[in-house]
């Protein structure tokens, strides 16, 4: 992805109060962007240091973003859909929010630097962030075995044996990915079937190098100072085995990101942003939200994409409200 | 990936292990995402700390052997050499005021 030569900050109010600014640069927060600056908002997006193109960075060939017939690559994709939307005028920030204050008809997001942005709306697309273990090995041996990057570290397993946590179209991404390197991939699954989509599925079944550990989960993981095993309890048996590897790979799920804006918005029992019916309207009126942090259901690229387009004209809608002259009262 | 200058198995003594400054080390591999994103946030540690610190990058796939001396196993990993020893690591893309955190010390 290219970004523009970053120039240090110094810590500033800024004055000028911008129409739009979007908090996130998956699929939710780039279409917003193309959409709100072909409305000629001149929106702000503030992509994140580390998270800028959000998830699909970490990803290979996506298959089911429709326009690409052979499929793309996701760090393809997001490259282009953050020059669709510089095309527009988005103004693209590579750095992270650490506050934001919704409450006011002014909103403020201030980043790394100390620097405030002001505006009269903002969209909320965060995203999601991976789902841990919960275990204290799993902390200890990060990144001396356990990964949550199959692109990143596939290549560091060549001619291993190791295991995949996880029963969604990302663990079995990520096991057949895998299997380009590895000798062998163990699939451990909480449950007796999948939770991936039907063709990822039957891929993975079908591969020799997959074998699955049904109804299992994880205890603990075994090494010191990197992972020699990965220790699996089946829930019906309790019957414990440990598995003989070198590498584990955890895709569990994900978690919505809500840190930055929990205390201030309304979520969802399911820990995602509340948002009024079909829109993007959040609990705060000029706070708007799209894509995997208000999803819990669908969370696929062109659901977030769709779901940023939709907040994008409910702001487009919202700020044309609040620039018509009020009517005068009485 | 940074603007660092890159190490390799024949330069990796002389410009990191007999380096007289610490020195950040960026385990890298062009088809690594994170990697892409940590780059331009470590030429930026680069220049705001060079008068402490040197940063280079190691392309494991072009350095295989480095990359297994000092096992890695994720990237990017980035390391920190004093005086010829490994003192500290971060794992991961992180932004810079938690990777200046974390080196604090050598900073």
């Amino acid at each position: 992805m290219k970004r523009k030569g970053t120039t240090p900050v110094a810590s500033v109010q800024n004055d000028e109060i911008r129409d739009v600014i979007i908090v996130g640069s998956g699929p939710a927060g780039y279409t917003s962007a193309i959409y709100t600056a072909r409305a000629n908002l001149s929106p702000l997006v503030i992509a994140g240091s580390v998270t800028a193109g959000g998830e699909l960075m970490n990803t290979t060939d996506v298959e089911n973003f429709p326009g690409f017939p052979e499929g793309i690559m996701g760090p393809d994709l997001m490259d282009n859909l953050q020059k669709q939307a510089e095309r527009f005028g988005a103004e693209i920030l590579f750095d992270d929010v650490t506050n934001v204050d919704l409450s006011g008809d002014i909103k403020k997001v201030t980043i790394n630097d100390g620097t405030v942005y002001n505006a009269y709306s903002v969209i909320i697309s965060t995203g999601s962030a991976y789902r841990e273990l919960g275990l204290a090995d799993e902390k200890r041996l990060s990144g001396k075995g356990v990964s949550w990057c199959a692109t990143c570290d596939g290549f560091f397993f060549r001619d291993q044996q190791i295991a995949v946590v996880g029963g969604g179209d990302s663990a079995m991404e990520e096991a057949l990915f895998l299997t380009k390197f590895a000798s062998k991939v163990f699939v451990v699954h909480r449950r007796s079937e999948l939770r991936a989509s039907k063709i990822m599925a039957d891929r993975a079944l079908a591969h020799e190098k997959i074998e699955f550990v049904w109804d299992s989960e994880v205890v603990g993981i075994d090494g010191d100072p990197k992972v020699t095993g990965l220790r699996v309890k089946n829930r019906h048996t309790n019957d414990e085995t440990t598995l003989d590897v070198t590498g584990v790979f955890v895709a569990i799920g994900n978690d919505p990101r809500t840190d930055l804006i929990k205390d201030q918005l309304e979520l969802t029992p399911e820990g995602t942003i509340a948002v009024d019916g079909r829109s993007s309207q959040t609990s705060l009126k000029g706070v708007f939200a799209a894509g995997d942090v208000i999803d819990s259901k669908y969370r696929q690229a062109i659901t977030a994409a769709g779901s940023g387009c939709a907040a994008a004209i409910d702001v487009e809608h919202y700020l044309a409200d609040l620039k018509t002259p009020a009517q005068a009262a009485n | 990936m940074s603007n660092a200058k890159d190490v390799t198995e024949a330069t990796f003594q002389t410009d990191v292990l007999d380096a007289s400054k610490p020195v950040i080390v960026d385990f890298w591999a062009e088809w690594c995402g994170p990697c892409r994103q940590l780059g331009p946030i470590l030429d930026q540690i680069a220049e705001e700390h060079a008068d402490k610190i040197d940063v280079v990058k190691v392309n494991v796939d072009e350095n295989q052997g480095i990359a297994a001396k000092y096992g890695i196993t994720s990237i990017p990993a980035v390391y920190v050499f004093k005086n010829g020893e490994h003192v500290a690591t971060s794992i991961g893309a992180k932004p810079k005021p938690v990777l200046e955190k974390e080196f604090a010390e050598y900073l």
